[in-house]
């Protein structure tokens, strides 16, 4: 499976702040995050959750992570928000590109590569986890994950983020193969639910998204109609 | 792809010739140390609110240079285009030189498109610039206005990160602020109440941060126009000064006075013919 990002690397641990200017002006806006995908027979289904951190502070508390690509792809973010938000721009830039001259939507295998040389050849400079999915004609609803570090996989489901560690035994005990649209919305809402309550970088609404040859449709879960579990 | 705008040249990041100098001059002899000025910083409180007719955007009026007040009516609501203003917060001349350089792009685009600016764009060419810079430009703006799409406003970082939001605060004021805006924000607000709030946000900040203060400046942007209100709200404690400390022509008796003639000698003269015909 794919390694969690715990906390973002430039996190420091002793607080060197004058009176004046509060710690957190100094930290880099983090998505730290709980994303997650699920392929399902026709399409896939997407979801994350809102919050964006710099520090202790939320900066964005109704966030979008959910990255629209191409017209059938989607791109989940977890991160350094900067980083991910211009990796998204340039490989929007460059599949739009490669569609146009090929004059035929794209594949999701072509979209994870692009994400996946970006990452993988800026991986010193970069902080960016990434599940890129959607549907396409050749191969059906696809999820691939590109974590930090430029690794790029194919997964029938994948979860990545700061909260991602918290529902790995979730996921792993709950996913069935052959699941159908609405079992893996209520699969994807339960998980990321579960991450943010254990989760302090995660949190807000839970915003999904199912991507397939009819289109994409999206939906937001407000706090008050999560899931609810006994012991949260 | 072809741009219509003209962004500096990208260079490979910054250019650190002095900086060998810099240690030179830090680490030097005892009597020869010398302390590497600190920027100055804005310590701020901005704010901007989404309305039913555009966007609100508020500023305080203090710029600090560590505990000491540098400006006590520094404008902080930056012109980009005659239909988006921005809000700089962090390094002051960090702020100041980003705004204007988006500025300028933003002019030259409208006029070889024949089209105003969208705020989207501005967004767009923010990210693209402090992104590059990797946050070692300190800039964090907002940015608010009106265009043929809509009334936007956007939060741009200092590291590229960019968000679109209804309502938002920025800078070391912005805890306060957002408490104010987190409480009265409703969706569609009329005129006055936008205004209000907004100016109440910033008063929070100025009343609750130390690197906020003196006055209270609001913009508001239309589909119409501007009003820029510069100031909204005086500070209460303005202090007048109590006297005036020029010195009138002679305060100083001059006692002598002596003139030395400096003798120049002509040494060598050369002329140069310049082509003025004009040639076709």
């Amino acid at each position: 499976m794919a390694t969690a990002l715990q906390f973002p690397a430039n996190v420091s641990t002793l607080n060197n702040y004058n009176d004046l200017y509060p710690d957190w002006t100094q930290r880099e806006v983090s998505t730290g995050t709980t994303i997650m995908a699920v392929e399902f027979d026709g399409g896939v289904v997407i979801g994350a959750d809102s919050r964006t951190t710099t520090g202790a502070y939320i900066a964005n508390r109704v966030t979008d992570k959910l990255t629209p690509i191409h017209d059938r792809i989607f791109c989940c973010r977890s991160g350094s928000a900067a980083d991910t938000q211009a990796i998204a721009d340039a490989v929007t830039y460059q599949l739009g590109f490669h569609s146009i001259e090929l004059d035929e939507a794209p594949l999701i295998q072509t979209a994870a590569s692009l994400f996946r040389d970006m990452c993988y050849r800026y991986r010193e400079e970069l902080m960016a986890g990434i599940i890129v999915a959607g549907w396409d004609k050749r191969r059906g609803g696809q999820v691939y994950t590109v974590p930090v570090g430029g690794m790029m996989t194919r997964q029938p489901v994948s979860v990545g983020g700061s909260g991602s560690s918290y529902i790995y035994g979730y996921v792993d005990s709950n996913y069935k193969t052959g699941m159908t649209k609405e079992e893996c919305l209520k699969f994807t809402a339960e998980a990321l639910t579960l991450a943010m309550e254990r989760d302090g970088s995660s949190g807000g609404v839970v915003r999904l998204a199912v991507i397939s040859e009819q289109g994409v449709e999206r939906q937001v879960i407000l706090g008050n109609q999560l899931p609810k579990f006994s012991t949260v | 792809m072809a741009l219509s705008c003209v962004l500096e040249p990208a260079l490979s990041g910054f250019n650190f010739e002095n900086s060998t100098r810099n240690i030179v001059l830090e680490n030097g002899s005892e009597e020869g140390k010398i302390k590497a000025p600190k920027p100055m910083k804005t310590g701020t409180t901005i704010a901007g609110v989404v309305y039913k007719d555009g966007v609100v955007l508020g500023a305080d009026t203090r710029a600090t240079s560590d505990e000491v007040v540098a400006d006590k009516m520094c404008a902080k609501i930056h012109y980009i285009a005659p239909n988006i203003y921005c809000c700089g917060a962090g390094t002051a001349a960090d702020t100041e030189k980003t705004t204007e350089m988006l500025s300028s792009n933003l002019t030259i685009f409208s006029m070889n498109s024949g089209r105003n600016p969208r705020v989207v764009m501005a967004v767009n060419i923010l990210q693209d610039m402090l992104f590059r810079y990797r946050g070692m430009i300190g800039a964090h703006l907002i940015l608010g206005g009106v265009d043929c799409t809509g009334s936007h406003l956007y939060t741009v970082g200092p590291y590229g990160s960019m968000d679109k939001v209804p309502y938002l605060a920025m800078g070391s004021g912005n805890l306060p602020a957002m408490g104010i805006l987190e409480d009265r924000f409703k969706a569609n607000m009329d005129l006055e109440e936008a205004k209000s709030l907004v100016s109440d946000a910033i008063h929070a900040g100025i009343m609750s941060d130390l690197g906020s203060g003196n006055n209270i400046d609001l913009c508001v942007i239309t589909k119409e126009g501007v009003d820029y209100i510069r100031p909204h709200k005086e500070s209460p404690f303005n202090y007048k000064r109590q006297a005036k400390y020029k010195y009138k022509p002679g305060t100083t008796p001059v006692l002598t006075k002596t003139v030395t003639q400096v003798e120049l000698e002509l040494l060598d003269e050369t002329v140069q013919m310049m082509e003025t015909a004009g040639s076709s």
